[in-house]
């Protein structure tokens, strides 16, 4: 434990990862952070973003969207609303979305349908910039 | 006293009812058996979110600049009831034991002089709950063309509620549900969410005599979690209602489908004596017929 930084992913409907790694890099909503074990207690809320979780020569990348990081002696927990594996996500499958959410921005007539479009198409953004 | 033909067919009917509870009852079992790995896997986010608010919650208290999710609009004149059902019955007295709880409640407020406003989640309460209070209802929802309750959902009504809140549409919102115990026992519950109530007994992760940072700072962080724990509460609720349903719609099933055999039985045995006395009126016929001759 004293080397290892335990790490936890939860999101509302299950716990994604639970594991021992080396380093975790957060997007924080006030900047990146890079947590190492023996972190100082913090706590922060998160900005959408790739997290990268670096256990030995291993990465893994997961998308995370609006949630907290929790960092005590304990670890570190991320308590997020919508969370993605980086393999999952398709770069060329993003951008038609995006494609087609300008689509529907630019068809929207009334003012919910554009509010309801501008969201998703922010969100698929935010997606495609963070790969 | 009814033909033998009459007795057959019931018995038939009775029967065919039997394997259709028979079959609701298995369905029930195997869907609460997901619905309460859900309810489990559910379990660290919410464990996690209370720690965090417990720990916020006590530095924000006396704070004048508190969140009013947290410290309540310092008024208590409009109450917001979420009630949370089934969208379909077949389950006992699941939605009804739910809903009699907030009928409780409501004539309980309305006595104090309260207003009550109603937010109906379920077709089952809304049919209930419109009869008496139709004008109360100030917003519904169901799930019935959702196959299975996700987060979603309850960020929607999270969204709904506390949209409402800011418009100062209300001052206390409580939320009704079944909580599941066990498959036998479903607790109907009304938990307050709104001012949120910092939870009780939770364990605070040892600091080992160090503070925790805060970025932002700390009412930034409670401004941002507050709505999303009104929002996990809520999906909790569902997700506990889902399992109690079908809990609730297997002891049901399970009953019926015993009550179902029983019935049979005594048809049976009815129709065994009917057609016994057929027969021995039939013989008597025959013997006194022969004997007259």
């Amino acid at each position: 434990m004293a080397d290892k930084l335990h790490f936890n992913l939860v999101s509302p409907e299950k716990e994604l990862m639970s594991a021992d790694v080396d380093q975790v890099d957060i997007p924080g909503t006030e900047g990146w952070l890079g947590v190492l074990p023996n972190h100082s207690p913090l706590m922060t809320t998160l900005a959408p973003g790739m997290v990268r979780i670096r256990t030995g020569s291993d990465e893994a990348r997961i998308f995370v969207r609006g949630g907290f990081a929790e960092i005590s002696p304990a670890g570190l927990t991320l308590l997020a609303e919508e969370a993605m594996k980086a393999e999952d996500l398709d770069a060329a499958a993003i951008a038609q979305k995006v494609k087609d959410a300008e689509e529907d921005l630019a068809d929207a007539d009334t003012d919910e349908k554009k509010l309801a479009a501008q969201q998703s198409l922010d969100r698929l953004k935010e997606l495609q910039a963070a790969l | 006293m009814p033909s033998l033909k009459d007795l057959k067919n019931r018995i038939s009917s009775v029967k065919s009812t039997q394997k259709i509870t028979k079959a609701k009852q298995m369905v029930a079992a195997a869907k609460l058996r997901r619905a309460e790995e859900r309810a489990t896997q559910a379990r660290p986010y919410t464990e996690r979110m209370e720690a965090v608010l417990a720990n916020l919650s006590a530095s924000a208290k006396g704070n004048p600049n508190a969140p009013k999710l947290l410290s309540g609009t310092g008024k208590d004149e409009t109450h917001l009831l979420i009630v949370a059902t089934a969208d379909k019955g077949l389950c006992g007295g699941f939605n009804s034991s739910i809903v009699r709880k907030a009928r409780e409640a409501i004539a309980r407020l309305q006595g104090e002089g309260k207003t009550v406003k109603i937010v109906t989640v379920g077709r089952k309460g809304d049919d209930m709950l419109k009869r008496l209070y139709g004008d109360l209802v100030v917003w519904k929802t169901n799930f019935v063309e959702i196959r299975q309750v996700g987060f979603e959902q309850a960020h929607e009504i999270a969204e709904k509620v506390l949209s409402m809140f800011e418009d100062g549409e209300f001052d206390v919102a409580t939320l009704f549900y079944g909580k599941f115990k066990n498959v036998v026992t479903q607790i109907p519950t009304a938990q307050q969410v709104i001012p949120a109530e910092a939870p009780e007994g939770v364990e605070t992760p040892d600091l080992k005599g160090a503070i925790y940072d805060y970025e932002p700072d700390e009412t930034e962080i409670l401004r941002a979690l507050l709505p999303r724990y009104v929002a996990v509460q809520i999906f909790r609720a569902l997700l506990e209602n889902v399992a109690s349903e079908q809990a609730a719609s297997m002891t049901a099933m399970d009953n019926a489908t015993r009550n179902a055999g029983e019935m049979i039985d005594d048809l049976t045995l009815q129709y065994n004596r009917a057609r016994q006395a057929q027969i021995t009126k039939e013989l008597i016929e025959i013997i006194s017929g022969a004997e007259a001759l």
